[in-house]
């Protein structure tokens, strides 16, 4: 791999390394089993410097701000790569947030130029502020022929063919704003420097190696942060190859493991579940001697595997099992929410190390990682090197906040002093999150200090996000709460939603409620409802500004209330 | 070619075999996430089933803020 110590931004480390493996694959991107395009790094390089100078050429310069909203995708990989080579900042949008938040977020982030898919740019021209937007310059990809653009151009056609002007930025520049929340009351816009991405991809491959030949499936979205360093920045600093699919169904994403011989893979707690789940019928359908086999085998490679992973052991025991994922598949990851250590452990006993791990986007993707020295299913690994993570005002069980501090995390949120400061303490990024630190150095994680739930599709929810939808219901104020924030539990699992809603009398009109409630927590998408509300007969705690004040209400209502007030929708 | 009716129509019927859900208690404006208690990835299950049926390439993309089963058929339709 490249040295990263000697580059002082991801635009000269990146375009270094299209120098120095040019004749190895960088990308393919396949549509369900046939295959759109393979590109070497020179063919990358041949594809990214014509659009670099046409984005030049528009005005797209040092600190210029552009944002990228597509699915995962080669084009994706070369717009990002022409931004950094034009000393830009890059804001890569979540393309799964509404066309009414896209909007929001490219004018909070102040874009000038935004890169877009099609069917995304559809539905932003008629999304709510569209007109009010300052966006200089839209690329559209894959637009149909005769498509209305409302003044974006084709990124197709959007080339120049002479050599643009590399533009070199410095280590504590500005090289991305990555939104670590949704839109409602205050986006959350990271701002990561040049440093923070070469410090975490060092530390991560120096635990998670890629060289050429090694094939990364990149499934994730790359405007998340985890598939922004281990589906671009780590595979292409050391010469691999990253295969993007366009399509999440399961069947597809089974086939690619086999046809492209996957070396690492990305999933949510979500898909590991999923493949649990399969594993498991798939098991349980054999024949009484084939599985009693089986069972023997998986012991086997249990007590071989203690202390660390045997790759070549676990696939000569258990060969039809990794046949299945390709046969050079040597870890997967697994990131955005917490996961069960029992999928974790079954994994892990097949023979396919699952790399669990802790971290946030403000932490410049993860602060620990479990390096399978020995496997913990039951932690979520040692701080990386380089990082320093320690627990703020431990109890006499040793649990605390989570802190982390290095060179990885954030400069600050994007014009927002007050929320910087108040999560960046002493040069200590304060998580929210609780955990216990073993001797060992593991982090277990049990539970969160922060008014917010994760979805097990590694989705961040904050209440005050979905308040509004549930204004003007017949009560006299009401408030959205993190079920455990309300009421802690010691645990990352079963994350809820609450709705607190101020009634005069709450023996009465209770089921009314509860079906005017569920009307409206339909209209959000699945993963934003809430699952129960909580009648309460007391007035709010407010602030001067009328704002609710979320802690003293929270704790007022745990000192009166269990968790079996709650009543379920 | 078939209506939006139609097509609405073989759509509820397709969801209710596959999740096994009687046919008669699902209608077109209902949010199937919810109505069928499935989560995204069933969801891309249930557009590949429904793929096979009306013999067309789905992208993923066409589920993209469809929570409801009526513009989900409309996004078939307009495939057909």
């Amino acid at each position: 791999m490249l040295d990263l110590r000697e580059y002082s931004s991801l635009g000269s480390a990146l375009r270094a390394a299209l120098e120095r493996w040019p004749d190895e694959t960088c990308l393919i991107e396949a549509e369900r089993e046939r295959e759109n395009c393979r590109l070497t790094y020179r063919q990358f390089k041949e594809k990214a410097l014509p659009l670099t100078r046409a984005l030049q050429d528009s005005g797209l310069a040092a600190g210029s701000r552009a944002a990228i909203i597509m699915t995962n995708q080669s084009k994706w990989l070369i717009s990002a790569y022409a931004i950094f080579y034009c000393g830009g900042v890059l804001v890569p949008l979540d393309y799964k947030l509404s066309a009414r938040e896209h909007v929001q977020l490219l004018a909070h982030s102040k874009a000038e130029f935004a890169i877009v898919e099609y069917f995304l740019w559809r539905a932003i021209m008629q999304a709510a502020g569209f007109s009010g937007l300052q966006v200089k310059t839209v690329l559209v990809t894959e637009a149909p022929a005769n498509a209305e653009l409302n003044g974006a151009k084709r990124w197709e056609e959007f080339r120049d063919g002479r050599e643009p002007t590399f533009v070199e930025r410095q280590r504590k520049d500005w090289a991305s704003i990555v939104y670590s929340s949704g839109t409602g009351g205050r986006p959350k816009g990271c701002v990561m420097t040049h440093e923070n991405y070469l410090e975490q991809c060092i530390a991560l491959t120096s635990l998670f190696p890629f060289w050429p030949g090694a094939r990364y499936l990149s499934i994730l979205p790359t405007n998340h942060a985890i598939d922004f360093m281990v589906g671009f920045i780590g595979p292409f600093v050391c010469g691999a190859t990253v295969v993007h699919l366009r399509t999440l169904r399961p069947e597809f994403i089974r086939d690619a493991f086999t046809r492209y011989h996957i070396t690492y893979i990305t999933v949510v707690p979500l898909i590991l579940k999923n493949l649990e789940r399969g594993l498991r019928e798939r098991f349980a359908a054999l024949p009484a001697g084939k599985r009693k086999v089986l069972n023997g085998l998986i012991a086997a490679n249990r007590a071989f595997t203690r202390k660390r992973p045997r790759l070549w052991l676990s696939r000569l025991l258990l060969r039809d099992v990794h046949s299945a994922f390709g046969g050079e598949l040597r870890a997967m990851f697994v990131g955005g929410a917490f996961t069960e250590p029992s999928t974790l452990q079954l994994l892990y006993d097949l023979g396919i190390p699952v790399g669990n791990g802790y971290g946030l986007t403000e932490a410049g993707t993860v602060i620990t990682l479990n390096d399978f020295k020995p496997f913990r299913a039951d932690t979520v690994g040692k701080a990386l090197p380089g990082t320093e993570v320690r627990i703020v005002n431990p109890g006499v069980d040793g649990v605390g906040e989570v802190a982390a501090r290095g060179k990885t995390i954030m400069s600050h949120y994007l014009d927002d002093p007050e929320m910087t400061a108040a999560t960046i303490v002493d040069g200590w990024l304060m998580t929210g999150d609780l955990g216990r630190l073993e001797p060992s150095g593991h982090l277990q994680l049990l539970g969160r200090k922060k008014n917010m739930i994760v979805t097990e599709g590694g989705k961040n929810v904050y209440p005050e996000d979905i308040e509004n939808a549930f204004d003007s219901l017949p009560i006299k104020e009401f408030g959205v709460f993190a079920a455990n924030y309300v009421w802690p539990q010691r645990t990352m699992l079963g994350e809820q939603l609450l709705l607190v809603a101020h009634v005069d009398d709450a023996s009465r009109g209770g089921d009314e409620l509860r079906s005017r409630i569920a009307e409206r927590n339909r209209m959000l998408p699945d993963f934003k409802r809430i699952s129960g509300f909580l009648l309460w007969t007391s007035d709010f705690p407010r602030t001067a500004s009328m704002k609710i004040k979320r802690e003293a209400l929270a704790e007022e209502i745990r000192i009166k209330t269990d968790r079996s007030a709650m009543l379920l929708l | 070619m078939p209506t939006i009716q139609e097509v609405t129509d073989e759509v509820l019927q397709l969801a209710a075999g596959q999740f096994k859900v009687p046919r008669a208690e699902l209608s077109a404006g209902d949010d199937f996430f919810k109505k069928l208690g499935i989560d995204s990835l069933q969801a891309l299950a249930l557009l590949s089933h429904i793929e096979n049926h009306f013999h067309i390439e789905l992208p993923d993309y066409e589920l993209q803020g469809v929570t409801d089963f009526r513009t989900l058929a409309a996004r078939i339709h307009a495939r057909l």
